[in-house]
């Protein structure tokens, strides 16, 4: 049981929990899956799937979070991503050709992995702080997606193929879970089965230390903002797909900071070093359990207050001095009487210590030091 | 010398009794009793675990106690934190230097208690101030320049004045010397002597026996938290005090004394396994020479900030040189980076655990296999058994406290963190093993069992560099010592029988003729 509480997973799990239970109260239906068609419907499986973009973005956001970085680039590299794919799809005389899906997923994948490089650069190889670094895109990133488009929202709908992606169904199940899933395994496999997620948490807590250890501090530091910005593009990819309009200036906006909520709600401290792709997952999951139970039980313009509540109470909860207190509270409430009342009426406790302190302090006590000796070997 | 205690005051400063902390799994101070008299330096001394910061630590508030009782002139008192004590006059420095590296010497001098005038801050009175508390521990640096500029030596310095400047009825010093050399050393004591005489208690960390000596008059030993006695400094000879400290009977500590006695050493011409030839780098080191076999010692003594660090970091590729070459067993090879240099068997501990050493926030196991797993490369992780067991064998090896691996290391001792340092370094087999200050900050029985590994690495035919501040240590284990001045190595002496501390200090102190 202490263990299972002191687990670090415990608390997010808790309140992932709990309001997947309120979503159950308000509506009774809310675990009913139906399968039409041959495909998995229902409440849960919408949870999964809208929170699989931001899955996406925050695993990649972990990874460069224990590297002590943080990526603010990933909403407009989705945007660039997902702006361009739709714009080539559109153009291209046969739409609904795979070949031609599969040179626009390509390609947006690569500009994604060039971003990612531009950040790695900026952070690495000059040593700019990240924040800093991934500002420039993120600023810059949107206004790139406009040129791309030219200043037009693009209809990409009209492609089964590229469809898929968001919005399609695989063996029942829909497509961009099965893509987040994967992600996420191969990430875990990377990290855990490879030296590689040791040598990104000891770089994120002391990169000089690992730098004379032996580790390649800037190859790592790289390689991470490299990965997010292929998970930023993939995120894009799939929120274009699964629109019916995409506009460069709302595809994933804001997901930076959903997905940095994510990270922070799982467990990783954004002061770099051990992270958690689990409590990430979690966190992803909480974020759209959360909306959901939003949509259902609370009038939208207090939508805000609860869900800043929601984030507060993971937090607070993750906060070990504030779990001390708690325990701390429930442990006073089992006492028969409370210490700190005790010595009052007896006599004020200033005038009990200058009796003890005469009698300690007398001039033969000074001057025979060995008298007091507890334990003399 | 000054030992000779004032008149005692018939009450103490400060009087603990009977105190209790535990945490998790540890009972860290059990049922200690500890009293400072004003006008004193008393010396509170322990092995590493003994209790000792946990005493300070009970006392400034950090932690709180279980049970137990702390008064300060005859007040109960129970601070809440070490401002608090600070407030009500208690300053304390400790072992680490806990400043604010990024600001400047005159903001940490007054960080939180800044002049103000109309609501701002008065930074030319600041500036002022902090000037006069930099005169007071004999510092002559800019007040304004940045304290990360500085050396750890001067940061401890300025800390300490610091906490002189906060008008402290008493005055904690957690081990302030364990990063200082001699002359800095000498600078502090009369230092101390300055506030002791002004009525201050200075309650003295520190695991120099010298020190204790020279400046306490009063000792409180303490052993696996619980208290061994209180006595007058000049009534407990030396070997007494090591006893009571370890528990342990004068014939064992002798016999680890002896275990590490320099044997003459057997040059083998065949060459070295590296050396160096006009390597150096401008503003750190200059042009140097130097040559190491398999199974030597080599010792590199000198002045604190006198380029001992700065040669071993161009050896490892830790800094890259701007001149000369190196050859590792006869072929040239540029030691670019550290990488590089552990490929070739050449590892580095360095003297700044915490900064520049150890993972603190991963596990004892992690830390251990480092180094060996970065050789390996990230593709092909050591496999979780082989790291269990590799950890589990320096753990026993090393005698690492707590002997679970999976501790956080920055919940161990310092003593126990740089035994972890040093298993990452031996995990890897090095032909050659740079250790910079391996001993600082560590007690007695854990630098002698340090000292025994360094010459049964060396009998086996690991090459080793050892730098000491503490001389007596790199004459008894080296068998060449380098001498570096003023960032110049400036001799190299075989190590002989007749070979004295005094040699190597007047090699360091000949033609330095700057005032003091």
């Amino acid at each position: 049981m202490k263990n299972l509480v002191g687990n670090r997973l415990f608390w997010p799990a808790t309140v992932l929990v709990a309001l997947l239970l309120a979503n159950f109260l308000w509506n009774r239906s809310f675990f009913d899956l139906t399968v039409r068609g041959g495909n998995l419907y229902g409440a849960p499986v919408d949870i999964l799937r809208r929170a699989a973009p931001i899955v996406l973005v925050a695993l990649g956001m972990t990874l460069v979070i224990a590297t002590r970085g943080i990526d603010l680039s990933v909403g407009a590299i989705a945007a660039i991503c997902g702006s361009w794919a739709s714009m080539y799809i559109i153009s291209s005389a046969d739409r609904a050709s795979v070949g031609v899906v599969l040179t626009a997923v390509g390609v947006a994948l690569l500009m994604a992995l060039l971003a990612g490089a531009w950040n790695g650069f900026l952070v690495s190889v000059l040593g700019i702080q990240p924040i800093v670094a991934t500002l420039v895109l993120m600023v810059a990133g949107r206004g790139l997606a406009q040129v791309i488009t030219d200043e037009k929202i693009l209809y990409p709908d009209n492609s089964p193929a590229y469809k898929l992606i968001g919005g399609g169904y695989l063996l029942a199940v829909p497509f961009s879970i099965l893509i987040a899933g994967g992600i996420f395994a191969l990430t875990a496999l990377l990290t855990r089965k490879t030296a590689l997620g040791t040598f990104i948490e000891s770089v994120g807590v002391n990169p000089e230390a690992s730098r004379l250890a032996g580790v390649r501090a800037r190859p790592i530091i790289f390689l991470v903002y490299v990965f997010s910005g292929l998970c930023a593009g993939l995120a894009g990819l799939m929120l274009t797909s699964n629109s019916t309009s995409a506009d460069p200036n709302s595809i994933g906006l804001f997901i930076e900071l959903d997905a940095i909520l994510a990270v922070v709600i799982g467990g990783t401290s954004l002061a770099g070093g051990r992270f958690s792709l689990a409590g990430t997952l979690i966190g992803a999951f909480i974020i759209e359990a959360m909306d959901a139970f939003v949509v259902i039980a609370i009038s939208a313009r207090s939508t805000d207050v609860f869900k800043a509540c929601v984030v507060i109470l993971v937090c607070l909860l993750q906060s070990a001095r504030v779990r001390q207190w708690l325990l701390n509270v429930l442990r006073w409430g089992n006492r028969p009487t409370r210490r700190d009342n005790q010595p009052k009426p007896p006599g004020s406790p200033p005038e009990r210590s200058t009796v003890q302190t005469r009698s300690a302090g007398s001039p033969t006590d000074a001057g025979a030091p060995d008298t007091i000796t507890a334990r003399s070997t | 010398m000054s030992s000779s205690p004032q008149v005692e005051p018939a009450r103490p400063v400060i009087e603990m009794r009977g105190i209790d902390i535990s945490f998790p799994g540890v009972r860290a101070l059990q049922n200690v009793s500890f009293r400072l008299f004003p006008g004193e330096v008393h010396g509170l001394m322990g092995e590493n675990g003994a209790g000792k910061s946990t005493l300070i630590k009970a006392l400034t508030g950090v932690y709180s106690i279980d049970a137990g009782s702390i008064t300060m002139n005859g007040q109960a008192v129970s601070f809440s934190g070490p401002g608090q004590a600070q407030e009500a006059g208690v300053a304390t420095v400790y072992q680490e230097v806990n400043l604010v590296t990024n600001l400047t010497v005159a903001e940490n001098i007054m960080l939180g208690r800044e002049p103000r005038r109309l609501g701002m801050i008065d930074w030319r009175r600041m500036r002022r101030h902090a000037a006069e508390v930099l005169q007071r521990v004999n510092l002559t640096i800019d007040p304004h320049s940045l304290l990360s500029a500085h050396s750890i030596a001067v940061q401890q310095l300025v800390a300490i004045g610091r906490a002189i400047d906060v008008n402290a009825e008493v005055l904690v010093l957690d081990e302030p010397t364990s990063s200082l050399d001699v002359k800095e050393v000498a600078e502090l004591m009369a230092v101390i002597r300055q506030v002791r005489d002004k009525g201050v208690a200075v309650l003295f960390v520190s695991h120099f026996l010298d020190q204790i000596y020279q400046i306490s008059d009063r000792i409180t030993v303490l052993r696996n938290g619980e208290l061994v006695g209180e006595y007058l400094t000049r009534e407990l000879p030396r070997l007494q005090l090591v006893s009571k400290m370890i528990g342990k009977d004068l014939a064992v500590l002798e016999e680890l004394e002896k275990g590490t006695k320099r044997e003459a050493f057997n040059r083998v011409d065949d060459g070295a396994f590296l050396s160096a030839t006009g390597l150096g780098r401008g503003g750190s080191i200059q042009p140097f020479d130097l040559d190491i076999h398999p199974g030597e010692i080599v010792g590199l003594a000198g002045l604190l900030g006198s380029g001992r660090t700065e040669l071993v970091r161009l050896l490892y590729g830790a800094d890259r040189s701007e001149s000369g070459s190196t050859t590792i067993n006869g072929t040239d090879i540029k030691l670019r980076s550290p990488r590089l240099a552990l490929s070739h068997k050449i590892a580095f501990a360095s003297e700044n655990r915490k900064a520049e050493g150890l993972i603190s926030d991963l596990s004892v196991r992690a830390n251990i296999v480092l180094a060996m797993q970065a050789d390996r490369g990230w593709v092909r992780q050591i496999p979780r058994r082989q790291q269990d067991e590799v950890a589990d064998r320096y753990i026993k090896a090393l005698d690492i406290r707590p002997v679970n691996p999976e501790t956080l290391v920055r919940n161990l001792s310092g003593g126990n963190q740089q035994k972890v340092l040093l298993a990452r370094w031996l995990l890897t087999e090095p032909r050659l093993l740079i250790l910079d200050e391996p001993t600082r900050g560590i007690d007695v029985g854990a630098k002698a069992q340090i000292q025994k590994l360094v010459a049964e690495l060396a009998e086996k035919g690991m090459a080793v560099i050892f730098i000491s501040a503490e001389l007596e240590e790199v004459l008894r284990l080296s068998h060449r010592i380098g001498i570096l001045r003023d960032r110049r190595k400036v001799a190299e002496i075989v190590n002989s029988e007749t070979t004295t501390v005094e040699d190597i200090m007047s090699i360091i102190a000949a033609e330095t003729q700057q005032p003091a």
